[in-house]
């Protein structure tokens, strides 16, 4: 194997205690890195190596569990699968956009969780089988109208990159809105009523400007922008349908 | 002093005790359950499991079948009444899954489609393409959202248990956010913090796999059962160890040397006609025995065989296989549907855990613990592919449903003493944040993880093991003049690393300890220096209880029912 070479790294830093604390700060670490380092082996290296009060979330470091998400040289990515061969240096890594920031690298991730939960992201029947009479049988044809929809890893890389977030922090944001479509394009599911309200309610799918960034940034090309113009589509023509029985 | 009271304390939001929590909701009306996890459940490493999950679905299949293919795998260590119970519950555990959203993948006629899988005789792993344990996961978080009786405390590290008069009723846990220590009070504790593969160097598991509740239960005197059983992946991606799945050799992928070899036919390494079907024991083996004849490939990370998908072709690759062929491409620059993907044996998954029944009842009243942590046992020596994501369900919900039993008949512990037991982690927990001492964290991980592959990797001898247990007393002894630089309170990821490492090294020394004197070799222990399986001493489960001076072992037999152990050949 190829000698290291050593990469700047420019890390925000914040700590919401102290003196120093302030806005924030940059600041610069040396890391020698293999070749095939990504950018979450470098932020290890220096947590166990150089300086061991820099905070960070992170685990499978295989781009699944959706924890190392942080902006990296101004664009939100997962740090495990980003190569540190590819990008300009100085490397500058900082914590998601469009979230509170907790510590460092760690972001305040409660109101997505809030937000997930708010499109009742379960199935909803009116009537429950019982799991004695087996599965809800469900096509190849109909397990790929909502499949890519259901390969969230709720990252909320989606949400760094929205620039609807930015104004409207209440907007329930692309992952919910692409979690709430995919189990109401769920043949298994019964419960899109009750998703209407939220999905498109005020800080629902009408504050999209469709400006695509989500689906750009997604790691796992889940395509929220989709979701949300499919959403907009399907709750235009419920709105259209519900209108004169409401006036009625 | 923070404290909290809730029915059930759930440790872990994983696979195991997000299904443990929503069985208990279900089956009691009022019961509430408090899910303490270091981090959100829908990170907890379930996530990186893909091939599927397996129970009896077709009718070329029967309960007998799946149970002996079990036994076999296991070498015979499994429990069979434990089996039996297993098998017999895991179609109703998936079908269950299915109805929760899990996107299963499909027959053309809208059924549930299955695959082969290692050591098993007929196609019965259910899966979801290969991302099975994402879609398990988040069906099983999403799903546990519905239910407001399932309280959060996310970013909560369990410190210690919380025992009153020998009854667990509780935990102390320390809020990550705040560093403010937490009491978590209830009737009854599960354990579902998964296995402990950060032991080792090389390993597909997630950096959460610390062993924690295996060490909170050891260090409250609840014994560890067969810990010397460490299961390698034959194929994991040198370098990182990231999993590439065995659902590759399931679809039909095959294993090269660097003689253009398939190995597994052409030399006999005991799989006869199941080649790269066999179980992951005995794959690992004849992988390592390439390398050791020179038959395997060089590479920056040391030696590796080939994983040829290609004859797959790449329709088959993307329908089935994408998450490998995205993992190949994006950490070894490798594209499966035109090149063979460089693999080689990795530390996957730990057979061993805290003792338990098969209700997931443990020796200590009030502790449930299932899933990786737990032994119940029906993994024994060797694990089958795919048998783990079904274990997390039958045992998450037998442990639920038997930790609200037990929390209904009995009255709350007191809660003076339980709180004075918080108070002193709370205590424990500022003396460790301002910590002043010679030893770095990460230099003792790195090695006792260096120590504990060399002692107890896929081959093994009395040599290096001993050198490994008195490493590990050592890098113990030194653990204790470790210093901290991180005084914040606030998100200190350190003090949750200092934690970790302790665990750590009490689940490492579990492990060596107990392989150190199984003079046999059973399953994933395999020993250079007693070769063959003795049933006449070892047909039993070790059990490794905790002592200031060292670890304590014991035996416990197996239980047979209906299948006398045989050789193991295939």
């Amino acid at each position: 194997m190829s000698e290291p070479r050593i990469v700047k790294f420019e890390v925000f830093r914040y700590s919401p205690e102290g003196a120093e604390t302030g806005e924030g700060k940059w600041q610069t670490y040396e890391v020698p890195c293999p070749d095939d380092y990504v950018v979450l082996d470098a932020l290890n290296h220096i947590k166990d190596y150089i300086d061991p009060t820099l905070s960070h979330r992170w685990s499978c470091r295989m781009g699944v569990c959706g924890s190392c998400g942080m902006m990296v040289n101004g664009t939100p990515n997962l740090t495990c699968k980003s190569f540190v061969r590819d990008l300009e240096h100085p490397i500058r890594v900082g914590p998601l956009a469009n979230f509170p920031v907790v510590r460092d690298l760690v972001v305040e991730l409660e109101s997505f969780m809030d937000k997930l939960k708010s499109v009742k992201p379960w199935i909803i029947r009116k009537v429950e089988k019982d799991v004695k009479y087996g599965e809800y049988l469900q096509t190849p044809d109909e397990l790929d109208s909502y499949r890519q929809f259901s390969m969230c890893i709720n990252c909320c890389l989606c949400y760094a990159a929205c620039p609807v977030m930015i104004n409207e922090p209440d907007f329930i944001g692309p992952a919910a809105i692409a979690l709430g479509f995919r189990y109401n394009q769920d043949s298994r599911d019964e419960g899109e009523a009750e998703r209407y309200a939220v999905l498109a309610g005020e800080h629902g799918v009408w504050n999209c400007s469709y400006a695509n960034e989500c689906s750009e940034v997604c790691p796992k090309h889940v395509d929220p922008a989709a979701a949300v113009n499919r959403e907009k589509l399907v709750s235009a023509l419920q709105w259209l349908h519900i209108l004169p029985k409401k006036g009625a | 002093m923070k404290v909290i009271r809730h029915d059930i304390v759930l440790v872990g939001g994983g696979g195991a005790g997000l299904r443990a929590a929503i069985a208990a909701v279900e089956v009691s009306p009022e019961t509430t359950v408090c899910c303490v996890s270091k981090l959100y459940p829908m990170r907890s490493h379930t996530v990186s499991a893909e091939g599927g999950a397996a129970a009896v679905a077709g009718s070329d299949d029967n309960l007998d079948l799946h149970a002996y293919d079990t036994l076999k795998g296991s070498d015979f260590l499994a429990d069979q009444d434990a089996v039996e119970q297993f098998v017999q519950e895991a179609p109703g555990e998936l079908t269950q899954l299915e109805h929760w959203g899990c996107p299963w993948s499909r027959e053309p006629d809208g059924r549930v489609a299955v695959r082969a899988f290692g050591g098993m005789s007929v196609k019965r792993t259910w899966f979801a393409a290969d991302k099975t344990g994402f879609h398990m996961l988040h069906a099983l978080f999403q799903t546990s959202m519905k239910y407001d009786r399932i309280v959060r405390l996310d970013e909560f590290f369990a410190t210690k248990l919380l025992v009153d008069n020998g009854r667990v009723c509780g935990v102390a846990a320390l809020d990550i956010r705040t560093g403010e220590v937490t009491a978590v009070l209830g009737r009854a504790v599960i354990l579902c913090t998964g296995g402990a593969g950060q032991v080792f160097p090389f390993t597909t598991n997630a950096a959460v796999k610390t062993g924690d509740g295996m060490a909170l239960a050891y260090r409250e005197g609840v014994p560890l059962k067969d810990m010397e059983f460490v299961q390698y992946h034959p194929t994991g991606l040198p370098g990182t160890g990231i999993l590439i799945t065995e659902a590759s050799r399931g679809e039909g992928g095959h294993l090269y040397n660097n003689e253009g070899e398939r190995f597994l036919v052409t030399h006999d390494y005991g799989v006869g006609n199941k080649a790269e079907l066999g179980p992951r024991d005995m794959l690992s083996r004849a992988i390592m025995r390439e390398m050791e004849a020179g038959r395997a490939f060089d590479g920056s990370y040391g030696k590796y065989v080939h994983l040829d998908l290609r004859h797959l072709g790449e329709k088959k690759i993307d329908e089935k296989l994408p998450f490998v062929r995205e993992l190949a491409r994006n950490f070894v620059g490798v594209d499966p549907v035109h090149e063979p993907i460089p693999v080689r044996p990795v530390v996957h998954y730990m057979m061993g855990g805290v003792d338990t029944d098969i209700t997931g009842a443990t020796p200590m009243p009030g502790l449930y613990a299932a899933g990786e942590v737990a032994a119940v046992s029906i993994n024994g020596a060797n694990r089958l592919g795919s048998n783990s994501l079904t274990e997390c369900l039958v045992f998450g919900r037998r442990a639920g449903e038997a930790a609200v039993r037990f929390a209904g008949d009995c009255a709350d512990g007191d809660e003076r003493v339980l709180v004075d037991q918080a108070e002193a982690e709370h205590g424990r927990m500022d003396a460790l944040r301002n910590k002043v001492g010679g030893e770095q964290i990460a230099v003792i991980r790195r090695e006792m993880q260096a120590s504990m592959e060399s002692g107890c990797g896929v081959f093994r001898d009395q040599g290096s093991m001993d050198a490994t247990v008195a490493a590990l007393r050592q890098l113990k002894g030194r653990y204790a003049d470790i210093g901290l630089s991180d005084r914040s309170k606030v998100f200190n990821t350190e003090i949750v690393q200092a934690m970790e490492l302790r665990n750590m090294l009490d689940v490492a020394e579990a492990v060596a300890q107990t392989a150190a004197v199984r003079t046999e070799s059973r399953g994933a222990h395999t020993r250079t220096d007693y070769p063959t399986r003795d049933d006449s001493q070892f047909l039993k489960h070790s059990l490794v209880n905790f002592s200031p001076q060292g670890p304590e072992i014991g035996y416990r037999d197996v239980t047979l029912t209906r299948w006398t152990p045989e050789e193991r050949k295939y």
